[in-house]
C-alpha cells in the first residue's frame, strides 16, 4: 500500500516563477528528498500561478500553511531537513505580515497582498496541479457540467447567467447571457463557441494565468455555454508568445476526453461537443473578435464591418458564440453556487469579481482577484504594496493600448464599467499599470500610438492614416519641437479617428492621447513652451553633467559614448561637452558611481 | 516563374504534415506555423509549397505571412532576442534595454549579426511583467535586465557558440 504524504508542497509554476528557474527548485527539492529518504512522505506538485510574482520564486508547503518567497536552490538543503524532516519552518525564507512582522503560519490570508482578495475565477490557481484533472474534479470540476446537462434546459441556463449580472471580461462589458441568448435563438444546424485567449494587451497575463493554473475551467465553461446555445464545436484561440498556456490546455483537453467530458455523449445525454485549439500568429487585432474569427479561418485578421453581428454569421458565417477566458472561468462558479451569490457581489451595473494584473512601478506585481467596487487606491497601495523606492505615484494606465492613464485625485473611485469610462479609461482585459514620478505621460502616449500604429491591419484609412499622423505630433512634441496649436490638431485627430475607424482598434486607440491630455496637459504644455521633461524622459531636452565631487575618474562614461563627447583623465574630473552631447543617456546608465545628473 | 523545390526531408516533412491538416477547416495558419518550425523562416519557395500542396494562391499565402509578425521571411540567427516592449516593460526603462542591446551587437532591431549568432527583435508582452524589463533569448526568459546583465547573457551564448 502507498503511504499517504505528510506533506503537499506547492511550487508555483506560473511564467514568472518558471522565469525565476522554479524548475531548479523542484528538481532540487526532489534530489533532497531522496537524500533524506523522505519521497513518499512529501508530494511535491506544480500549481498555476499564485498571484505574488513579485516574491517568486514561491512555494507553498501544507497543512502547515507555510508560504516560502524568493527562493534559491541553494536554500532547498535546509528547508527539507529542518522543515521537512523536523518540521521547523526556515524562517528566514518564510513570508512575513507586513504589518505585524510574524510569520505566516495560519496561511497566506494573513499578508495585506491576500487579506482583500476575493478569489472566484482564480480560486484553483495555485492550488491545483494543473495537469491533473483528478484534482480539478477533486474541487467539484466538470460538477457544474454535469448539473446542467441533466438537470436544466439551455432557457434555464440563460436565465441563470442573465441574473447573475455577469457581463464580458474582454473589456466591452456585454451582458454575456444576453449573448448567449441572441446565439441560442438564431437557428441554424451548426454553431460554434469560441474563447478568446489572444490576450494582446501589454501588462496583461491574466487570460494566461488561468489557461496554465486552471485549464479545466475554460473547457468546462465552454461545454456549458455550448450546450446553451446548441453548439457541437468550439475553439480556443490563443497567442503564440503563450507556449506554457498552450500546452496546459492542449493536456487538459486530452484528459478531457479521456473522461468522457468532450465527446460523444456526455454524461450520457444527447450532448456532443469537441475543442479545438488555433495558435494565432502575433497580431494585436486578432484580439478584435471579428478579425480573430477571420484568422482561426486561416486568413488575414482583418475585421469586418458590423453588424452581422457573430451571433448571427461568425465562424464560416455560421451563428458564434465569442467570450474571452475570464467569462468562461467565471461560468461553473455562477452555476455551482448559484446567480444571487453572484450577483451579491460588485457593484449596481458590475457584479462579480475582476482579475487584474499589477505591474509597473509598484512593489507587489503579480496577479490578483477583487470584487467589483474596489477602488484603485485600494488595489495599488493596499493590495499592491505602492509605489517602490520611496518615489511618487502619478498615473495608473488601464485598459491597454484602449485605455486611459488615470490621476491620483481618482484613486477613490470604486472600479466598475462604468466609472472607468467615465475616467477616460477602460476596464479592458484587467492589466494595471503604475507609473511613478519618473515616468513621462507625453511619452507614455506616444509610447502606445506607437504599439497601435504598427498593430493598426491598414483596412481602413481613418486608423491607417489617422494613427501614424497622430503619433507624429505626439514625437514631434516628445523632440522639443512642438508647437501650441498641435495640441488643438491632436484633440481633433483624436475624436475624428474615433468616431470614423471600423473597428474597436481605431475607435479605442486615441484614448491613451486623450486621457493624458485631459489629467496632464501641463506636461504637454512644459514639453512645448519650456522645452522641459520633468520626468528627465524625453532624452532631447535633458542635459546630463557630470557633478565634480563624485567623479572617481574611472573613465567609464568616456568609453562608452557613442559621440566621444566626453573627456577627461586620471585624477582629473571627467567633463561632458554639451555642444556636442546627443543626449542619449548612456554615461548616465553605465556610471558605477551615480555621479551624472540630469536637468530639464 | 517556375520555382523549383528539392526533394528533402524537410519538404517531406511538410508534406506530410500538409495532407494530414489538409482536410480541417482554415488550416493555413497551423501550417505556416509548422513550416517555420521546419525551416526557420518562410522563403518564397516555402510560400510557393505550401499554396500548390494547398490548393491555394501563392498571393494568398503571402498575405497571411506578411500580416503576421509571427512570420518571418527573412533568416533569423541561431539565437533569437526578443525585447520585451509591452507597457511595464517600458515604464521600467525597456526602451532602453533595447538600445543597449543594438549598442552591444552593433546591429539594429529587426537585423542579424554578421557571425550569424543572435538576431535581435522585439515583442509585445510576454506576461512575465512583474521581472520587467524582461528580455526572452530563444525560449529563456531574463528579468530585470541591465546593461551588466545583457553583457553577461550574451557573453554566455558566444561561449556556447565557439
Amino acid at each position: 500500500m502507498a503511504t499517504v504524504p505528510k506533506l503537499d508542497v506547492l511550487i508555483c509554476g506560473g511564467a514568472s516563477c518558471i522565469s525565476n528557474h522554479s524548475h531548479d527548485i523542484k528538481d532540487k527539492i526532489f534530489e533532497e528528498l531522496k537524500k533524506n529518504g523522505i519521497e513518499d512522505e512529501v508530494r511535491v506538485i506544480e500549481t498555476g500561478c499564485m498571484g505574488p510574482c513579485e516574491l517568486g520564486p514561491v512555494m507553498l508547503v501544507y497543512p502547515d500553511k507555510v508560504f516560502y518567497q524568493r527562493l534559491k536552490p541553494s536554500d532547498i538543503e535546509t528547508i527539507v531537513s529542518d522543515h521537512f524532516v523536523k518540521g521547523r519552518p526556515v524562517e528566514e525564507k518564510v513570508l512575513v505580515s507586513e504589518t505585524t512582522r510574524a510569520i505566516i503560519e495560519k496561511g497566506q490570508q494573513d499578508t495585506d497582498f491576500f487579506k482583500k482578495q476575493t478569489k472566484v475565477v482564480l480560486s484553483n490557481c495555485g492550488r491545483i496541479d494543473p495537469e491533473n484533472i483528478e484534482e480539478y474534479i477533486s474541487e467539484n470540476g466538470y460538477a457544474a457540467l454535469g448539473s446542467v446537462l441533466t438537470s436544466s434546459t439551455p432557457d434555464e441556463v440563460v436565465e441563470t447567467i442573465k441574473k447573475s449580472g455577469l457581463r464580458g471580461r474582454g473589456g466591452g462589458g456585454f451582458p454575456t447571457g444576453r449573448k448567449w441568448e441572441f446565439v441560442k435563438n438564431t437557428t441554424n444546424d451548426q454553431k460554434y463557441v469560441v474563447c478568446n485567449a489572444d490576450e494582446g494587451d501589454p501588462g496583461a497575463f491574466m487570460d494566461r494565468s488561468v489557461l496554465e493554473g486552471d485549464p479545466h475551467c475554460i473547457i468546462e465553461g465552454m461545454s456549458i455555454a455550448a450546450y446553451t446555445v446548441g453548439a457541437n464545436k468550439g475553439y480556443v484561440y490563443i497567442r503564440a508568445e503563450y507556449p506554457l498556456a498552450i500546452k496546459r490546455l492542449e493536456h487538459a483537453i486530452e484528459e478531457a476526453r479521456e473522461y468522457g467530458f468532450l465527446g460523444e455523449n456526455i454524461f450520457e445525454t444527447d450532448f456532443s461537443f469537441d475543442l479545438e485549439i488555433r495558435i494565432g500568429a502575433g497580431a494585436f487585432v486578432c484580439g478584435e473578435e471579428t478579425a480573430l474569427i477571420a484568422s482561426i479561418e486561416g486568413e488575414r485578421g482583418n475585421p469586418r464591418p458590423r453588424p452581422p453581428f457573430p451571433a448571427i454569421s461568425g465562424l464560416w458565417g455560421k451563428p458564434t458564440l465569442l467570450n474571452n477566458v475570464e467569462t468562461y472561468a467565471n461560468i461553473r462558479h455562477i452555476i455551482l453556487k448559484g446567480w444571487e451569490w453572484y450577483a451579491s457581489i460588485g457593484t449596481e451595473t458590475s457584479k462579480g469579481t475582476k482579475v487584474f494584473a499589477l505591474s509597473g512601478k509598484i512593489k507587489n506585481t503579480g496577479l490578483i482577484e477583487v470584487p467589483m467596487g474596489t477602488t484603485l487606491r485600494e488595489l495599488i497601495f493596499d493590495i499592491g504594496g505602492g509605489v517602490p523606492d520611496g518615489k511618487k505615484f502619478k498615473a495608473v494606465q488601464l485598459g491597454g493600448p484602449s485605455g486611459g492613464c488615470v490621476p491620483e485625485e481618482y484613486l477613490d473611485t470604486p472600479i466598475d464599467y462604468e466609472t472607468l469610462i467615465e475616467l477616460g479609461a477602460m476596464m479592458g482585459s484587467g492589466g494595471v499599470i503604475v507609473m511613478d514620478e519618473d515616468t513621462c505621460m507625453v511619452n507614455t502616449a506616444r509610447f502606445f500610438l506607437d504599439f497601435t500604429k504598427s498593430e493598426s491591419c491598414g483596412k481602413c484609412v481613418p486608423c491607417r492614416v489617422g494613427l501614424v499622423q497622430l503619433h507624429a505630433l505626439l514625437d514631434k512634441i516628445v523632440k522639443g519641437n512642438g508647437e501650441l496649436e498641435d495640441l488643438d490638431k491632436l484633440e481633433k485627430l483624436c475624436y475624428s479617428v474615433k468616431k470614423t475607424s471600423l473597428c474597436g482598434l481605431g475607435q479605442t486607440a486615441p484614448n491613451p492621447v486623450l486621457s493624458t491630455l485631459r489629467y496632464f496637459k501641463d506636461e504637454y504644455l512644459e514639453h512645448i513652451q519650456d522645452h522641459r521633461c520633468r520626468a528627465k524622459v524625453c532624452t532631447n531636452l535633458v542635459t546630463y553633467t557630470i557633478v565634480e565631487d563624485a567623479c572617481r575618474s574611472c573613465g567609464i562614461c568616456a568609453k562608452n559614448c557613442p559621440v566621444d563627447c566626453i573627456s577627461g583623465e586620471k585624477g582629473v574630473p571627467y567633463v561632458i561637452n554639451q555642444d556636442i552631447c546627443i543626449s542619449c543617456g548612456t554615461c548616465y546608465d553605465v556610471c558605477p558611481f551615480d555621479a551624472i545628473t540630469t536637468e530639464s | 516563374m517556375q520555382i523549383h523545390i528539392p526533394d528533402n526531408p524537410q519538404y517531406r516533412e511538410l508534406g506530410a504534415y500538409i495532407q494530414d491538416v489538409k482536410h480541417q477547416k482554415g488550416p493555413l495558419i497551423k501550417v505556416l506555423h509548422k513550416a517555420q518550425s521546419i525551416f526557420g523562416y518562410l522563403p518564397r519557395e516555402v510560400q510557393y509549397f505550401v499554396a500548390r500542396e494547398l490548393n491555394i494562391t501563392e498571393s494568398s499565402v503571402y498575405g497571411v505571412v506578411t500580416f503576421y509578425n509571427f512570420f518571418s521571411t527573412k533568416p533569423k540567427g541561431e539565437n533569437e532576442i526578443n525585447v520585451c516592449l509591452g507597457t511595464a516593460c517600458y515604464v521600467r526603462g525597456a526602451d532602453k534595454v533595447l538600445s543597449m542591446l543594438e549598442d552591444e551587437l552593433e546591429i539594429s532591431n529587426g537585423e542579424t549579426t554578421k557571425d550569424n549568432i543572435f538576431s535581435l527583435n522585439t515583442a509585445r508582452c510576454f506576461g512575465a511583467c512583474g521581472l520587467a524589463p524582461a528580455v526572452m533569448i530563444n525560449e529563456e526568459v531574463y528579468g530585470h535586465v541591465d546593461r551588466k546583465k545583457i553583457k553577461k547573457m550574451l557573453s554566455e551564448y558566444r561561449t556556447k557558440e565557439e
